[in-house]
């Protein structure tokens, strides 16, 4: 097997499960890829040791006689948002310089006990905040995709803006990603990749460095929809650590991928049309909506009435929990402490600390968040913005009740920008690549982006796919009738 | 069975100023330590006195990603204290954050119940002396996470932490402002423990900080509180302060007396007095200000979004409702009942579950009342001396019970009895024996007596002559009779037949 980086979960596993490969092939082809692929600055811990260690036990398994799971083997990238034992998991931020934490996250421990390996820590913006990757401290990341013959870099997107560069770059054959307001779905759109984000409580929190608690979701990031529905299965769990952990079956995703779609009703929300959406976006939605009608599938026009009030509302709730949650980072038991100056007392040393370890995004939200939940401005901001989630989740309640199986929209405003291009833009323009996904994590839906074509620069473009609750499989279903149909297969020219 | 004892208000306490009298009006905000082994949202231990930073656990020490689970014991611990101050219980409540920086508290916040709180409104009556008691309103009581220890004297440029305590579970029981003075406080908190360790809810141990309260004060002339309690306008009450984290009985007392004088002082002047928070220093007998209203912490709470909403069913309330122990107002209701005591001795004996049962085990089939004198005089008092407990009564109710069975069937006299104790008390053995061995057994052959009395007034003529005068005097031959006996001669036949013989 030539290349066997580029290969899909699928085909991966096939080929292990067939002896033709092996784990430990497929990780050194990975990480040999990696080491060449510095430019990107997808890897910021690369753990070959590890990840050999994994495979080469991956291969014992693999010839046993029990079959081994369909992740046995893998070779992943790891959001470094994820907690890693014993290796660094920093969330991108100086703020936990030279963290390694005592234990792993649920999630990388369900893949390692299915056999998946391990080569490393992938960039992302500074605790997911972030739409481009801008706001790492190890630096951007760059989207493998150029526009036509240019070399201007460009943003993969964020937060998982390691992850989809890894993945799109075939650096890995999948990577776990995080989805706060859209941080797997965007990337996975600017990267041609496919990425879900699964209903909140399928995928546990534990050990996952937290930014909005009540918003956070993992969710893999990979070449195909069949390797999402696999990957998914096997990071799924019920976890008694998590208190918001759903206790359901987890289903066998892939099973469900059957392409048969026919009398399934498609709903496209009239609010999803925007004002200052390129008319390429558009015009890519409506390919979709008719690849699905072709599929057998009914389109159905719907209204999501509360949809223009979910960005402000996700940008108070939002940073109001990271507010909270970010408390943590005070230089007290772990991580940065700043050095203190004479006569520094207690109040000195966090606000040195913390000056010093958050990137000016994080010190923004944090300071948002601070606003919105302080007394006086509380029930105007924070109570407010709890009302309007309420009110979109009942949008999605009430489409859903109706009839509609799943709801297609753009993943992102636009294809993907040049590093820097925001630098001088007013935050907000920043915030408004979350335009079509935030309303799926306030909603706690499952939604997944799917690369649908080529824009007139060459840039991949996505479509998203938003499921009911906790129907994953459909959506998945959906997903890869959508896939077939469009038929992208494009990858970027390797550059780097 | 009596269940309710009916009594009166106290009078509220008056403090004198310089220009007129002055009442106080005090809330309090009691946190009692769970009685649980493990902490509220995590697996660690909280077993007191442990090396320092030993008992945490990686969401204790808010590690990146960690994540609170609630002790389904401890919510349990919390209703348990609900239906024993006869409160509502919430089948929903929930959880929030309360937002602070502080380096003994990791997460940044304290995770509490503000919004919506586990128990709802309840009671405590809190008896001053027989007869007089207070009722004193529960507003409502929440369970939250105990922030760690910080320590800044062990080291001229560093303070350390100690986070063995970060996230033990406390109940919060808020009063109503329905105190009246620093006695009924302490009078107040006495109750509230003796209740949550019948309940088991809560050790109750003051001296390592089981129970903390934050005692809020305010003044008002006479006749305003009872403005107050007719409209819940809190218009016709003072200005209050809070005296933080007090964990003496007697310093409450102290506190209380020396912050409303100074209050009192303030308002006389003129002045006014500001919300804030104190905190009092025992060795200057005087309160200082913690801080105003104006640096008081904007906690930013919101609803907690690592926890769903507590939900607890009517049924699981019912069961621990259904295994809730006698408490102390039944109990000491159906003492002055069954065993004819006076509430005062009832009240003694059912101060702690120990002494109520060691008193039970004792009066069973017995006389009651002599039951409670043996308990609270000579036990009680024989214990205190040395500084026992009852738990470690050398004298098990079976013979304290033995001696009062050989008191009741005239076996032996009170006298004899007292030092037939001391024997068992410090030697042991069974009483009856023990009367038997030693030959103790009270004389009460009528023959053997008389010939004694004969004897002191054959060998007292002159005494006689006097008694004769004067009956009251008959007592110095009883007294001769029974020094001739050895103090074995049953006293009821030596005074009849002192008083027959004289009388002749």
């Amino acid at each position: 097997m030539a290349e066997l980086n580029k290969l899909t979960i699928a085909e991966a596993r096939d080929g292990l499960r067939k002896g033709d490969v092996t784990s430990v092939e497929l990780t050194e082809a990975c990480l040999a890829e990696i080491d060449a692929a510095g430019v990107l600055n997808a890897f910021v811990h690369k753990t070959p040791e590890i990840a050999l260690e994994q495979a080469k036990a991956a291969d014992a398994r693999l010839k046993g006689g029990e079959e081994a799971p369909a992740m046995c083997g893998i070779p992943l990238g790891i959001k470094d948002l994820f907690c890693t034992k014993g290796v660094a998991s920093q969330a991108a931020s100086a703020i936990l310089d030279g963290f390694k934490p005592e234990y792993e996250s649920t999630i990388t421990q369900n893949l390692w006990d299915a056999g998946a390996v391990m080569l490393g820590k992938l960039n992302m913006d500074e605790f997911a905040m972030g739409s481009s990757n801008e706001t790492s401290t190890y630096g951007d990341v760059v989207n493998p995709w150029r526009r036509g013959n240019e070399t201007t870099p460009l943003t993969p997107g964020g937060s998982s803006g390691g992850s989809a560069s890894a993945v799109a770059a075939d650096l890995c054959l999948a990577a776990t990603g995080t989805d706060t307001g859209g941080s797997i779905r965007q990337p996975a759109a600017f990267t041609g990749i496919t990425g879900i984000k699964p209903t909140y409580g399928r995928c546990s929190r534990w050990g996952v460095v937290a930014f909005a608690s009540s918003l956070d979701q993992a969710g893999p990031m990979t070449k195909s929809v069949r390797d999402a529905a696999i990957m998914l299965e096997a990071m799924c769990s019920h976890d008694v650590k998590d208190s918001t952990s759903v206790d359901l079956p987890v289903p066998n995703f892939e099973a469900m991928l059957t392409g048969d779609i026919k009398g399934k009703v498609i709903g496209i929300p009239k609010e999803y049309h925007m004002e200052g959406i390129p008319a390429e976006i558009e015009a890519l939605w409506a390919e979709g909506t008719a690849m699905l009608k072709d599929a057998g599938a009914e389109i159905r026009d719907i209204s999501l009435p509360h949809t223009k009030y979910a960005l402000p509302a996700y940008y108070v709730i939002a940073p109001a929990e990271a507010s909270s949650n970010l408390a943590r980072y005070d230089g007290v038991r772990y991580g940065h402490r700043a050095k203190l100056g004479k006569g520094d007392g207690i109040t000195e040393m966090y606000e040195k600390t913390r000056a010093e370890g958050f990137g000016d995004e994080v010190q923004r939200r944090v300071m948002i968040g601070t606003y919105v939940l302080s007394a006086g401005f509380y029930d105007a901001y924070y109570n407010r913005a709890r009302r309007v989630r309420s009110l979109i989740k009942r949008d999605f309640e009430t489409v859903f009740a109706d009839g509609i199986d799943a709801i297609l929209t753009p993943a992102t405003p636009s294809s993907a920008f040049g590093l820097g291009e925001m630098a001088d833009e007013d935050p907000v323009k920043m915030y408004l690549n979350d335009v079509f996904t935030v309303t799926v994590n306030l909603a706690g839906l499952p939604g997944i982006s799917v690369p649908a074509g080529l824009d007139a620069q060459g840039l991949p473009r996505g479509l998203q796919l938003i499921g009911r609750p906790w129907e994953e499989g459909d959506l998945l279903n959906f997903a890869h009738v959508l896939e077939d149909r469009a038929g992208f297969v494009a990858k970027p020219g390797k550059w780097w | 069975m009596l269940d309710h004892i009916a009594y009166e208000a106290p009078a509220p306490k008056v403090i004198a100023g310089a220009k007129e009298d002055w009442e106080l009006v005090i809330g309090m905000e009691v946190h009692a330590q769970v009685s649980s082994n493990a902490k509220l949202f995590s697996g660690a231990s909280t077993q007191f006195g442990a090396e320092p930073n030993s008992n945490v656990a990686f969401v204790d020490a808010a590690m990146p990603g960690m994540l609170p689970v609630i002790n389904e014991y401890c919510v349990e611990q919390a209703v348990r204290t609900g239906l024993g101050l006869k409160a509502e219980i919430n089948l929903v409540s929930a959880f929030d954050r309360k937002n602070y920086f502080y380096p003994d508290l990791p997460q940044g916040y304290q995770i509490s119940q503000l919004y919506h709180p586990i128990v709802g409104e309840g009671e405590v009556i809190v008896d001053m002396s027989p007869g007089v008691a207070r009722l004193v309103r529960v507003e409502r009581i929440h369970l939250e996470q105990d922030a760690g220890k910080s320590i800044h004297d062990m080291d001229p440029n560093m303070s350390f932490v100690d986070l063995n305590r970060t996230g033990v579970a406390l109940m919060e029981i808020v009063s109503r402002p329905d105190i009246r003075g620093p006695e009924e406080a302490a009078a107040y908190l006495t109750k509230l423990r003796q209740i949550l360790r019948y309940l088991g809810t809560c050790d109750g141990n003051m001296q390592e900080g089981s129970m903390r309260a934050d005692v809020n004060i305010s003044i008002c002339r006479p006749g305003q509180y009872e403005k107050y309690m007719e409209t819940q306008d809190f218009s016709h009450l003072g200005t209050r302060c809070e005296i933080k984290n007090m964990n003496s009985m007697r310093f409450i007392q102290q506190a209380i007396d020396v912050e409303a004088r100074r209050q009192i002082a303030i308002v006389e002047d003129g002045g006014t007095v500001t919300q804030e928070t104190r905190l009092y220093d025992p060795d200057k007998n005087e309160t200082r200000s913690m801080r105003s209203k104006e640096e008081a912490h904007d906690y930013r709470y919101f609803p907690c979004p690592d926890l769903l909403p507590l939900e607890i069913e009517q049924g699981w309330v019912d069961d621990i409702a259904a295994g809730l122990p006698e408490l102390p107002d039944a109990k000491k209701a159906r003492f002055m009942g069954d065993f004819n005591l006076s509430e005062y001795d009832a009240s003694v004996l059912t101060a702690d579950t120990a002494s109520a049962s060691y008193f039970e085990a004792v009066a069973e089939g017995r006389d009651g009342k002599l039951a409670a004198n043996w308990v609270i005089n000579e036990l009680f008092g024989r214990l205190k001396k040395e500084d026992h407990d009852i738990t470690e009564s050398p004298v098990s109710p079976a013979q304290l019970g033995g001696i009062i069975a050989l008191i009741s069937s005239d076996a032996i006299s009170g006298k004899i009895a007292k030092e037939l104790f001391e024997i068992v008390y410090t030697e042991g053995g069974d009483p009856a024996e023990i009367v038997e061995a030693r030959g103790m057994k009270q004389v009460t052959d009528t023959g053997a007596i008389e010939a004694a009395v004969d004897q002191i007034i054959a060998d007292n003529p002159a005494q006689v002559e006097k008694a004769r005068e004067n009956p009251k005097l008959a007592g110095w031959f009883v007294g001769q009779v029974m020094k001739a006996t050895g103090g074995k001669a049953n006293p009821k036949a030596v005074n009849e037949l002192v008083a027959k013989k004289l009388a002749q």
